[in-house]
């Protein structure tokens, strides 16, 4: 054990001596991510690295950061806990899939703080945090609703996990809100990002006669798909205006940025403790872009309902929430559905007639 | 003009032997370049990808870990590539090894099963791959179908029912529907060799594969048959020996060695089931198999080179800030040049004149 421990030190010191540019280098905050895809994914992974590079910018020289991209989650405690011995204080574990190496290297340095993104177990050293993309689905259901010429939506899922799951549902209430008789068309991607596959769920959708995409996958290939046959999409994850500037209607922006610089903040301050924090448009996480390409009318409602859900007056899932086969969900969180209902979501609401793959 | 490749009537022994070597020094040049390029140091570039892993015992110890599931499957495939038989579906033997043997790690959670229940796990990965390796073989010895196509397509299958197991029947149900099964209890954890370390029982495996291969391979008549039906198929018929037979044995060893490797990574390294356990390892194995020219103990070392780079990549991103895309390239510069290398030791290159006769 001793020897370890002497052995840890001395690589740990040579690691230092690598990187010995300047010499405060010592004194900084290191701060460490882990990426599920490519840095340059314009989505998921995409918005996790401008939140870091938000960090950067508020504490210049205080912090130093670092990321590992493209980790396979059934690989990746060796990667996690190599920036946890490399001197990284606050290390962000930004899928769901690193949940169990983020809790098994917690363990190991338990003076290294960590955060993982959209998981449910947590620990002293170990907060999680995730964001009510619901919400933003809700807006961009309505505007589907309202601008279908064909009364079909469509959506590009990418694995039908709860998180997926609440966003179809919330996407179709809001759809179903301004016209009570859409129908929607789901495809599985069964990938967060394959631009091939995503493109290919996008075409598959145009084919049925779907005329508006939303898409829970991470490159702008669904958008696109929908922009070269003169039809309408949503930006995920990040803004993909420049990918598909005439089909682009809004996009519901993951804004990891203010969440990110907040936690720096608190572990500088030596103010962080272990959190779980599910922030929505209200607490900033969720942004939506710019309205564009819809007539004003509608865009005055989806600003409305916006200002609605950050008031709290609207929930997408308000009850009575009544489930595909016609049995309505027991109402948990008082006038909506509780978070614990909202995110262990298995079931498609009434009115979508696709089966959910189980 | 052209360029011809003329057989070299003597092969030079110690050239062959350091080829490797040669081939190694000019990849790093190569990269080495590449970094200086983009304005890096290429010496710190070397100490970090190379030196430092080898010089950190927990670097060491991850590399023995990555290196592990590569070996196993690469020994067993230099049976099948030894006997000119191309199973390309290690990947898939890996997967149905892990099921097989993670269905009793499930069956028996939560429950006081005693210590039987690792072995048993054991010897169900290997009947897992074993059983799946001999589809293809079959189908080639009965129906004289293409193995190289059937195995290849029987991993999709066992991906995909990976996937539906993890997001359906074997879902922790505490899990938010979360697709991925209860962790396994410690009766069903393959222990570590060295207390506290990641390194597992599967690095033992390996070691013994590698020997008891070489024993095989050069001592053992099977082993002479396996050469003789690769070099020479006609005159192996001649020798008595019966081709079929040698299928499906190459492919049972093939097979189980490939599940062993995915039961001793799920049990050892992941600990639980999730959709995607693998990295593409029984894809990766196959470069591993012919970079170590399919001699047992070449395949150790190149196993662990391959592990290396993979270990040396993450830490250039964490240290040097590389880009992961370098890492790829120059696992392929590598590929190339011990390729090459090899080529150009049993082959001169001739410049061929425009109009001169083949």
């Amino acid at each position: 054990m001793n020897i370890r421990v002497t052995l840890g030190a001395l690589a740990g010191a040579a690691a230092l001596a690598l990187s010995a540019g300047g010499a405060s280098a010592q004194e900084k905050l290191k701060i460490g991510f882990i990426y599920v895809g490519p840095v340059g994914d314009h989505g998921w992974s995409y918005q996790h690295d401008v939140g870091r590079k938000a960090i950067e910018k508020a504490f210049g020289d205080k912090v130093e950061t670092t990321y590992v991209e493209s980790v396979p989650e059934a690989d990746s405690e060796r990667a996690i806990e190599q920036l946890a011995r490399t001197g990284h204080k606050l290390v962000f574990t930004t899928s769901f899939g690193f949940m169990e190496p983020t809790l098994k290297v917690a363990k190991k340095y338990p003076n290294v703080k960590f955060e993982h993104a959209t998981g449910f177990k947590r620990a002293p050293n170990v907060s999680t945090y995730a964001a009510k993309f619901h919400e933003g689905r809700y807006i961009i259901g309505q505007i589907a609703g309202k601008m279908s010429k064909t009364g079909t939506i469509g959506y590009v899922g990418a694995f039908p996990i709860p998180e997926v799951v609440a966003g179809i549902n919330s996407y179709f209430l809001g759809a179903q809100s301004v016209n009570p008789n859409i129908k929607i068309k789901v495809v599985w991607a069964n990938s967060w990002y394959d631009p091939a596959k995503e493109a290919d769920a996008g075409k598959a959708l145009l084919d049925q006669g779907v005329d508006i995409i939303a898409q829970h996958t991470d490159s702008p290939a669904p958008l696109q798909a929908a922009e070269a046959r003169g039809k309408f999409g949503f930006g995920q994850a990040s803004d993909m205006e420049r990918f598909a500037p005439k089909a682009q209607l809004t996009a519901i922006i993951d804004n990891w940025a203010d969440y990110y610089v907040a936690r720096t903040k608190a572990v500088l301050d030596g103010t962080w403790k272990s959190e779980d924090t599910w922030g929505g448009l209200n607490a900033h996480m969720v942004v939506m872009a710019p309205y564009k390409n819809m007539p004003d009318d509608v865009k005055k409602m989806a600003e409305e309902t916006e200002t609605a859900i950050k008031s709290g007056k609207l929930n997408p899932f308000k009850c009575p929430i009544v489930k595909q086969d016609g049995s309505t969900v027991e109402c948990k969180g008082g006038a909506a559905l509780s978070d614990e209902q909202i995110l262990g979501m298995n079931f498609y609401v009434k009115g979508i007639d696709d089966k959910l793959p189980q | 003009m052209r360029l011809e490749l003329i057989p070299r009537p003597n092969v030079s022994p110690v050239m062959r032997a350091i080829a490797p070597v040669i081939a190694f020094a000019v990849a790093f040049l190569i990269a080495g370049f590449v970094i200086w390029l983009m304005g890096r140091s290429p010496v710190s570039a070397f100490q970090v990808y190379v030196l430092h892993p080898l010089a950190d015992t927990w670097a060491l110890q991850e590399l023995l870990v990555k290196a592990t599931p590569l070996a196993l499957i690469a020994i067993g495939l230099s049976y099948c590539f030894r006997a000119n038989l191309w199973n390309i579906g290690a990947e898939g033997q890996f997967v149905m090894g892990a099921i097989l043997g993670s269905w009793l790690a499930l069956a028996t959670h939560g429950t006081d099963a005693g210590p039987w229940v690792i072995p048993a796990m054991l010897v169900l990965g290997v009947l897992g791959g074993m059983l799946y390796g001999l589809i293809p073989a079959f189908l080639k010895t009965r129906f004289g179908v293409n193995e190289i196509l059937t195995s290849l397509m029987l991993v999709y299958i066992a991906q995909l029912t990976l996937d539906y197991l993890a997001r359906g029947p074997w879902r922790d149900p505490k899990g938010f529907n979360f697709p991925q099964s209860v962790t396994f209890d410690p009766a069903a954890t393959l222990p570590a060799i060295i207390e506290g370390s990641r390194v597992h029982y599967g690095a033992l495996f390996a070691l013994i594969a590698v020997i008891v291969t070489a024993f095989v391979m050069n001592r053992s008549l099977f082993g002479y048959r396996l050469r003789l039906t690769g070099d020479a198929p006609r005159a192996a018929r001649f020798a008595g020996f019966d081709p079929n037979r040698t299928t499906l044995a190459v492919f049972a060893i093939s097979g189980g060695l490939a599940g062993l490797a995915g039961i001793a990574e799920v049990s050892g390294q992941i600990g639980q089931i999730q959709p995607s356990i693998s990295p593409g390892y029984g894809f990766t194995a196959i470069t591993v198999a012919f970079l170590g020219r399919l001699n047992p103990f070449g395949i150790l070392a190149a196993a662990l080179v391959i592990a290396l780079t993979v270990i040396g990549g993450e830490s250039a991103q964490i240290m040097l800030k590389l880009p992961l895309d370098l890492t790829l390239a120059f696992q392929g510069i590598l590929l190339l040049c011990v390729l090459s290398a090899d080529a150009l030791v049993s082959y001169r290159v001739r410049l061929v004149g425009r109009g001169a006769h083949a």
